[in-house]
C-alpha cells in the first residue's frame, strides 16, 4: 500500500490542491474568494498534465548533439545496402543512440498553455462579473445577495 | 442531397468543416468594431447566413460521400487536429446553423428592448463567439479541442446571460453561478481527458477508441469515463447537475435563452453521446452498467422531479426552465436504453425539443416586449391581445405535452417504442406520467393565456392588441409550424436520428 502510494508520489500534492480548490468553492460565501478556489481546482488540473508528460530519466524534448533523423536514416541505410562491417558498426549505433534518448513527452505541456489561457479568461470574467455583482448589490458575500434577491421576489410580488 | 452537395463552389465545399468555424470567429471581431448595434447585427447576419448554407452543404457532402475527415492546417490526424463530421454530428451542425439563424432575425428587436445601446456590438459579438465555439464542439474530432471549443462558447454565453442585467440584476448572480459550476464542469472534463490520454497516448476521437479497444479497459479509463460523464453532464443540465440553468435561463436576455435552450444543452449532450458511444464502447461492462443504472434511472428522475418543480413555478422562463431539465431526462433515458431504437429516440427528442424551446421562449420574449411580462399570473389574457404569438405559443407547448399532431408526440411514440423493445414497463408509465406533469404546467401557461380577461389599463379599458414584431412572429410561427409539419413529414428528421444512431452504434 505504501509502496503504491510513493510511487505516484506526484499526484499527492495534485489531489490536495485539487481537493483544497474544491472545498473553498463550496465552503465559501465570498465570490471572490470562491474564484480563489476555482483557480486553485483549476491549477491542479494543470499539474495533473505537465505531470503526466514527465517521463522517468527522460531528458527535455528539445533534439540535442549532431543527432539528426535524416542522418540516422542514412546511417541505417547504408548499414542495410552495403555489408562494410564498419558502415554497420556506425548505423546501428546511431539507430540506437536515438532509441536511447528518452524524451519527456512536450504535448501535455503545450495543451495546458492552451488550458490556463482558459483559466486566466473564466477567472477574469468571473472577476468582471463580481465587479458588476458588487455595484448592484452593494455586496459580494451570498448570504446577503440571496437575502436581497428574497426582498426582490416578495417585494415585486406584493 | 447532391443539390445540397453542389450548393458552393467545390473549392469552398472542401474547405466548408473549417470554415463553418473560423466564419463566425473572425466575424465576432469584426461585429465588435461595429459603431451601432444594428450593423453589428447585420454581420451577424450574414455570418448566420453563410453557418446555416455551410452546414446544408456538409449534410449533403455527408450523406453522398459519407464521413468528411478535414485535417486541420495540413497536418495529418491522428497528430494533428482533425475536424470530423458524421452522420451523429451533421444534425447537430443542422440544428445549430438553422436554428440559429432564426434566433438571429428574432434578435434584433429583443435585444434592442434589452440591451443598452452602446453594448449592443459587444454583445453580439460575444455572441458569434458563442456561436463558433458550439460548432467547434460538434465538427471536432479531437477530444482537447472538445474542451477548448466547450469554454470558447461558456465563456462569451456567460457574459451574454449576464447582460439580462439591464432588466434584472439577478441574471449576474445567475451567470455568476453558472461561470462557477461551468467551470467545474470543463475541468472535470478536462481531468477525464487527460486520464484518456495518459491510458491511449492519443488525443484524437477516433484513435483513441480504436486503441482503447485494442488495449481493453483499465481503471484509469473508468476514472476518465466518470470525470467525462460528470463533466458533460454539468453542460447538459443533466438531472441533478442541473441548478445553473432554470436562473440563467430566466434572466438571461430573451434572445439568449431562446439561443441556448435550442442549441447549448444539445451539443453539451452530443458530445456525451460522443464519448460514451464512440470512444468508450457501449458493450463494455461498466458503460452498459451505467446506462442502466445511472443514465436511465436518473433520467427518469429527472422527467418526474424538474416537471415536478415546473409546475411551481412563477417565473413563466424558469418553468420552461425546468421543463428543459425534464426533457433532458427523456434523451438521458433514451441515451440509457443502449440501443440504437434508444440511441435514435435520443437524438429525434433532441432536435425535436429545440423546436418546442426556440418557439416557445420567443413566444415568451415576444408577450416580455410587448408587455413586459415575465411571470405565469401576468400572461393573463394575452391570447385577445397578442392572438398570433399566443397561437405559435400554443402549438409548441402541445409539442412539449405531446399531443398528438406534434412532432412531441413523435419523439414520445418513439421512445415508447424503444422502451417496450427493451422491455422496460416501468419508463414508459414514466414517460406518461411525466407527460401528465407537462400538461399540468403547461395547463397554467395556456389557461392563463388563453382563458383569464387581460388586466384592464388605467383607464379601465382592455389593451387593444398589439401585433409583435415581423422579425420576432417570423422565426416564431416558423418553428411552431415546423412542430407539426414535422409530424407529417417525420421522415427528414427520424432519418437523420437513425442515420446517427447508426453511425455509432453501427460500428463506426
Amino acid at each position: 500500500m505504501l509502496e503504491i502510494i510513493l510511487e505516484r508520489f506526484n499526484y499527492i500534492p495534485i489531489i490536495i490542491l485539487m481537493m483544497t480548490g474544491l472545498y473553498v468553492v463550496i465552503a465559501t460565501g465570498n465570490l471572490v474568494k470562491r474564484l480563489v478556489g476555482l483557480s486553485l481546482f483549476q491549477t491542479s488540473v494543470f499539474l495533473l498534465y505537465i505531470t503526466m508528460g514527465k517521463v522517468f530519466g527522460g531528458q527535455p524534448p528539445i533534439i540535442v548533439g549532431d543527432y539528426h533523423g535524416e542522418d540516422a536514416g542514412h546511417g541505417a541505410e547504408a548499414a542495410a545496402g552495403h555489408a562494410a562491417e564498419a558502415a554497420a558498426g556506425h548505423g546501428a549505433e546511431a539507430a540506437q543512440h536515438a532509441a536511447e534518448i528518452a524524451y519527456s513527452n512536450p504535448l501535455p505541456h503545450v495543451l495546458i498553455l492552451t488550458a490556463i489561457v482558459v483559466g486566466v479568461a473564466t477567472l477574469a470574467v468571473g472577476l468582471a462579473l463580481v465587479v458588476r455583482i458588487r455595484e448592484a448589490y452593494g455586496t459580494i458575500e451570498d448570504d446577503a445577495l440571496n437575502a436581497a434577491d428574497y426582498s426582490l421576489e416578495t417585494g415585486s410580488a406584493e | 442531397m447532391d443539390m445540397l452537395a453542389s450548393l458552393l463552389p467545390a473549392g469552398i465545399a472542401v474547405h466548408a468543416p473549417a470554415l463553418i468555424v473560423v466564419i463566425p470567429l473572425i466575424m465576432a471581431a469584426v461585429a465588435a468594431l461595429m459603431p451601432r448595434g444594428i450593423f453589428a447585427w447585420g454581420v451577424t447576419l450574414v455570418t448566420a447566413i453563410a453557418v446555416a448554407v455551410l452546414s446544408l452543404n456538409i449534410l449533403g457532402q455527408v450523406s453522398t460521400g459519407g464521413v468528411i475527415s478535414y485535417a486541420m492546417g495540413g497536418w495529418l490526424p491522428p497528430v494533428g487536429i482533425e475536424l470530423r463530421v458524421d452522420m451523429l454530428n451533421v444534425p447537430l451542425l443542422l440544428l445549430v446553423g438553422i436554428v440559429g439563424l432564426l434566433c438571429v432575425i428574432y434578435a434584433l428587436p429583443s435585444v434592442a428592448d434589452e440591451i443598452a445601446k452602446k453594448q449592443q456590438s459587444l454583445f453580439y459579438s460575444a455572441f458569434l463567439v458563442c456561436f463558433a465555439g458550439l460548432l467547434g464542439v460538434t465538427i471536432t474530432g479531437d477530444a482537447f479541442n472538445v474542451f477548448v471549443f466547450l469554454e470558447i462558447s461558456s465563456i462569451s454565453t456567460y457574459t451574454i446571460i449576464a447582460m439580462g442585467a439591464g432588466k434584472d440584476r439577478r441574471a449576474l448572480t445567475a451567470s455568476y453561478n453558472y461561470l462557477v459550476l461551468g467551470t467545474i464542469g470543463a475541468t472535470f472534463f478536462v481531468i477525464g481527458v487527460g486520464f484518456l490520454y495518459m491510458a491511449t497516448g492519443t488525443l484524437n476521437i477516433a484513435d483513441m477508441a480504436a486503441v482503447l479497444e485494442q488495449n481493453g479497459h483499465d481503471r484509469v479509463t473508468q476514472a476518465a469515463f466518470a470525470f467525462i460523464v460528470v463533466g458533460l453532464g454539468l453542460k447538459a443540465a443533466m438531472f441533478p447537475l442541473h441548478v445553473w440553468l432554470p436562473n440563467a435561463y430566466a434572466f438571461a436576455p430573451n434572445f439568449v435563452t431562446a439561443f441556448l435552450a435550442s442549441t447549448a444543452t444539445k451539443v453539451a449532450f452530443y458530445a456525451l453521446i460522443r464519448f460514451v458511444f464512440s470512444v468508450f464502447h457501449p458493450e463494455v461492462s461498466f458503460v452498459a452498467m451505467s446506462f442502466t443504472w445511472l443514465f436511465a434511472v436518473v433520467g427518469v428522475i429527472a422527467m418526474m422531479v424538474a416537471s415536478v418543480q415546473a409546475v411551481f413555478q412563477t417565473d413563466a422562463r424558469r418553468l420552461l426552465a425546468y421543463s428543459s431539465v425534464a426533457q433532458v431526462g427523456y434523451m438521458m433515458l433514451g441515451l440509457g436504453m443502449g440501443t440504437a431504437a434508444g440511441l435514435s429516440a435520443s437524438m429525434l427528442h433532441l432536435m425535436n425539443h429545440a423546436l418546442m424551446k426556440g418557439a416557445l421562449f420567443m413566444a415568451l420574449g415576444a408577450f416580455a416586449l410587448n408587455f413586459g411580462v415575465r411571470r405565469v399570473k401576468d400572461l393573463a389574457g394575452l391570447g385577445q391581445t397578442m392572438p398570433a404569438s399566443s397561437a405559435a405559443f400554443t402549438v409548441a407547448s402541445l409539442s412539449l405535452v405531446g399531443v398528438p399532431l406534434t412532432v412531441g408526440f413523435t419523439s414520445k411514440w418513439y421512445l415508447v417504442t424503444a422502451a417496450l423493445e427493451r422491455g422496460w414497463w416501468w419508463a414508459v408509465a414514466a414517460l406518461m406520467i411525466s407527460s401528465l406533469l407537462a400538461l399540468a404546467y403547461v395547463a397554467r401557461l395556456l389557461s392563463a393565456i388563453w382563458m383569464e380577461t387581460p388586466p384592464a389599463g388605467k383607464a379601465g379599458v382592455a389593451p387593444a392588441r398589439r401585433l409583435a414584431p415581423w422579425m420576432v412572429l417570423a422565426p416564431m410561427s416558423l418553428l411552431a409550424f415546423a412542430n407539426i409539419y414535422f409530424f407529417f413529414h417525420a421522415d427528414p428528421l427520424v432519418g437523420l436520428a437513425r442515420a446517427a444512431a447508426n453511425a455509432v452504434m453501427g460500428g463506426n
